[in-house]
């Protein structure tokens, strides 16, 4: 490093605007590569459930780390939908002190383990991280760092949170998603006496039923459930909240003094087509929730059943659709395809699960719509009947509209369909409610800052406000909700 | 955890269990479901609620032993726990003094009816039962049915009781031979049985409510995979039935989708079998 190429870069940037750590300078920072993360091969993993990356070593993380150079107006902080402090983990990554990073993290950041997994990074802290914005130069790897810290926390440290105080009021959290997580902890870790009211066998929302094995272990979810619960927080499991109780229920008959809704978006949509009705064609919800939270991968010892073929076809592009044709694959489904009705650019889902599900062999054909689903005898679906399309004028979203090319049908011999078209607003919490008001499309209305709704005592977040987006967004949306609930119980001013 | 507080074999292949559920039984109206997990291996299966007792804050269910879910919980006795119990889910029948009703039941669904008739008679109607079985010796809750209906008429596969044949042939011989008139009919039973009867009543135009019994996960809306074709829409029996208009249900559609994990059921059950048993 001493050479003298080093030296003079060193001299060439003494009047650097940002203040380097541990005398290691910028311009021998922007010359490290951004070190990649190790991955299970992908000829192996299509024939199994663990997870793809292997993560960092402490020695990669320390290398990655170097590659930041603290800006002084560092943009990522804003990127993050939770404005974790990140030149400051990073910086503590840097000398080393990794439990130190887990605590800066966790100051804002209740679940790092996930974020550092889920996040679609490069649209958030990542896409505008300076680094990233010199020419070829890939922006720091803050993820990657953040999924490292937490990992190394769970493997060497102690990832409970302290409960400061106790406070005599309840709040009830209808939903165990990262958005009711979120609240969950932030007001018990205040004294609250916090519940959890949740529709399923397990908490954990999407995390547990949608996002497989290979990308988020389950056993990363449960230890931070495992958290809430040291902390005191009550978990009532199986309980449909509209449907067991109602809101009003909860607060008039239960006593909590104020509810949070976390209950997601999740319903899944149709394509609306004939056929759609054919045993073998699933919404991903179900294709995903069979495998993942049912577990009937492993049917030797779980008794959900599901079922494997040949050649599967997932329709979208989003995170569920990528998730849903992987699971696929590793079912032994050899011919797994994405058929997306605009082009890649258009995708939605995160840079790295499509770079994945392309290294594993998936196929991915654009610009195709179905018109029709064809089955057999025994109503089981056999074929789908697509069309070709190509792009117009752009739409309300921007994105150039697809338009189907006339006399392009063509069919596609297939044993399964999964649609993964997005969702739409569970109805159950929102029709039981009355006083609470709703937009257009049924998603709950609350203040973006706030959270609350339009009934006193009545805070809502995540999915069932936003529609389907992203777990941080969720978590951002509770951890706004918690410091609302708090203000309200002390003043009692909505 | 949901204690079984008493367990009753109501001859071959159907058990009674009475469930502590304080929270269910205090909500549950007729035509709902709860679904309930064995263990925490097991499978998400949907029941009808037959009755609750809110002093109690218990549940009754009448489960036929099927395959491996409902056998692991025919193990289950008095006093042991089932793991996972949800509900009450779905929208409860509609209930209101419609004039005469005739509810038609077949295996388990007699269970389901039984809750159902009873509220139609608190609301003022006059209801008439057929309740049908291979033997009589199978017929479920003829008694229950007899407390709720002011006439309750039998259909036996081999005549044992009641007329001899289906109950669509004894809803036939009410609407034809004795000119009863109808003011709409509730049918819960095999799928087979409630097509039966709504192809006889839309002749008949008379209204028909039918009780699906889809396969379900959540139970929730999340999942779809209880959907069902009424009128050529999508609908997910779990969140906008169990029950819809029988002339309008696709229930071609819905046996073959009952149908599709048969194999798999199969093999689940007697691997259990093997390993269980000898
Ligand atoms: C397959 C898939 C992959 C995804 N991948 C990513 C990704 O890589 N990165 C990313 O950032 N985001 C991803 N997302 C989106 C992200 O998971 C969601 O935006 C996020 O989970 C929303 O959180 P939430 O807390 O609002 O709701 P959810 O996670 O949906 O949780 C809601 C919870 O409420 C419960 N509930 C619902 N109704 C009731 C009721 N009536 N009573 C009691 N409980 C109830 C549900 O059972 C559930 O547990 C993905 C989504 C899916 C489906
Ligand atoms: C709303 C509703 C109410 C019901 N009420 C009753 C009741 O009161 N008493 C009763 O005995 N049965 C009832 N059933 C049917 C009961 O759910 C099935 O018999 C049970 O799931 C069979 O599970 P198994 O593992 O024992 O058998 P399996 O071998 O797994 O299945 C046998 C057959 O049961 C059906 N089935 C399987 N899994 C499911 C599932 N998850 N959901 C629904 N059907 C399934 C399929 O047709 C299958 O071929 C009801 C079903 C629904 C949807
Ligand atoms: S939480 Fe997500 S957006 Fe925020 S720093 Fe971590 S990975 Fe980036
Ligand atoms: S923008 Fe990039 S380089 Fe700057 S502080 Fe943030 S992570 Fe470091
Ligand atoms: S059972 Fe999942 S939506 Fe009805």
């Amino acid at each position: 490093m001493a050479d003298n190429q080093g030296i003079k870069d060193m001299i060439d940037t003494k009047d650097t605007k940002t203040a380097p750590a541990s005398g290691v300078d910028n311009k021998e920072r922007l010359k490290i590569k951004r070190v990649g993360m190790r991955n299970q091969a992908p000829e192996e993993r299509i024939h199994n459930f663990e997870e793809v990356p292997y993560g960092y070593s402490p020695e990669e993380a320390s290398i990655e780390a170097k590659r930041c150079i603290q800006c002084k107006k560092p943009f990522c902080i804003e990127g993050c939908p939770v404005n974790i402090n990140i030149p400051a983990f990073i910086k503590l990554v840097e000398s080393g002190d990794f439990l130190g990073a887990a605590r800066k993290i966790k100051e804002t950041n209740s679940l790092p383990a996930i974020c550092g997994r889920v996040c679609p990074q490069e649209d958030q802290c990542e896409k505008v991280c300076t680094v990233g914005k010199k020419k070829d130069s890939a922006p720091v790897a803050i993820g990657n760092l953040e999924r490292f810290v937490a990992d190394y926390e769970a493997a060497h440290g102690n990832i409970n949170i302290e409960v400061t105080g106790s406070i005599d009021k309840k709040v009830a959290i209808v939903g165990g998603g990262p958005a009711g997580l979120t609240v969950a902890g932030d007001l018990r870790k205040m004294g609250y006496d916090v519940s959890i009211f949740e529709a399923l066998h397990e908490l954990g929302g999407v995390l547990m039923y949608g996002i497989p094995e290979f990308r988020l272990p389950k056993e990363i979810v449960l230890s931070n459930l495992k958290v809430l619960e040291n902390m005191g927080v009550k978990v009532y499991k199986n309980i449909v909240v509209g449907k067991t109780f109602s809101i009003d229920e909860l607060m008039e008959k239960k006593g909590f003094d104020a509810v949070f809704i976390g209950t997601g978006a999740g319903t899944p949509k149709f394509l609306n087509i004939p056929g759609e009705e054919l045993s073998g064609v699933y919404s991903a919800n179900e294709f995903l929730t069979r495998v993942n939270l049912m577990r009937s991968y492993q049917n030797e010892k779980y008794d959900t059943p599901v079922k494997r073929g040949k050649t599967l076809v997932v329709f979208g592009a989003g995170n569920t659709a990528m998730d849903s044709v992987r699971t696929g694959l590793r079912l032994g489904y050899e011919d797994a395809r994405i058929f997306y009705r605009r082009s890649r650019k258009e995708m939605t889902a995160r840079i790295e699960e499509v770079h994945h599900a392309e290294q594993e062999g998936i196929k991915f054909e654009f610009l195709i719509n179905p018109v029709r689903f064809i089955g057999d005898e025994s109503h089981t679906v056999t074929g789908v009947e697509c069309q070709r399309m190509e792009l117009g004028e752009p739409d309300e979203s921007g994105r150039r509209r697809p338009i189907p090319i006339p006399g392009s049908e063509f069919i596609t011999k297939i044993d399964a369909a999964i649609i993964a078209i997005g969702t739409n607003a569970n109805p159950i919490v929102p029709s039981s409610t009355p006083g609470m008001n709703l937009n257009k499309w049924g998603y709950i209305i609350a203040d973006e800052n706030t959270g609350k709704t339009t009934k006193k005592g009545v805070f809502a977040g995540g999915d069932i406000v936003t529609g389907a987006a992203t777990v941080i967004l969720a978590m951002g949306a509770g951890r706004k909700a918690a410091v609302a609930i708090d203000e309200y119980l002390k003043t009692g001013t909505w | 955890m949901y204690k079984i507080i008493l367990k009753k074999n109501m001859g071959e292949g159907v058990n009674l269990y009475e469930i502590h559920a304080p929270d269910i039984a205090s909500k549950a109206k007729p035509g709902q479901f709860i679904i309930l997990r064995v263990h925490g291996e097991g499978e998400r299966i949907p029941i009808t609620i037959a009755n609750s007792d809110q002093k109690k804050g218990t549940i009754t269910a009448l489960v036929q032993t099927v395959g491996k879910t409902s056998h692991l919980l025919s193990e289950l006795n008095e006093g042991e726990n089932i793991k996972d119990v949800v509900g009450p889910l779905g929208v409860p029948t509609d209930i209101e003094n419609f004039g005469t009703v005739v509810c038609v039941g077949g295996g388990f669904g007699i269970a389901v009816l039984y809750p159902i008739a009873r509220a139609l008679k608190e609301a003022g109607n006059r209801v008439i039962s057929i309740i049908g079985a291979r033997r009589t010796d199978l017929l479920l809750m003829k008694k229950e049915m007899e407390d709720v209906s002011s006439e309750v008429l039998i259909a036996t596969d081999d005549g044992s009781s009641g007329i001899k044949g289906l109950v669509t042939d004894a809803l036939r011989n009410l609407i034809e031979e004795k000119k009863e008139k109808i003011d709409r009919v509730i049918a819960v039973g095999p799928v087979i049985m409630m097509k039966a009867v709504s192809d006889m009543t839309r002749e008949k135009n008379i209204k028909t409510v039918v009780s699906l019994n889809p396969i379900m996960i959540d139970g929730t809306g999340m999942c779809g995979a209880c959907r069902v074709l009424v009128g050529g829409k999508t609908k997910f029996a779990c969140v906008d039935g169990p029950d819809f208009d029988g002339h309008l249900v696709d229930f071609n559609n819905l046996m073959n989708r009952l149908r599709f994990y048969k194999k798999e059921e199969a093999q689940s059950y007697e691997c259990h079998n093997k390993e269980h048993h000898g």
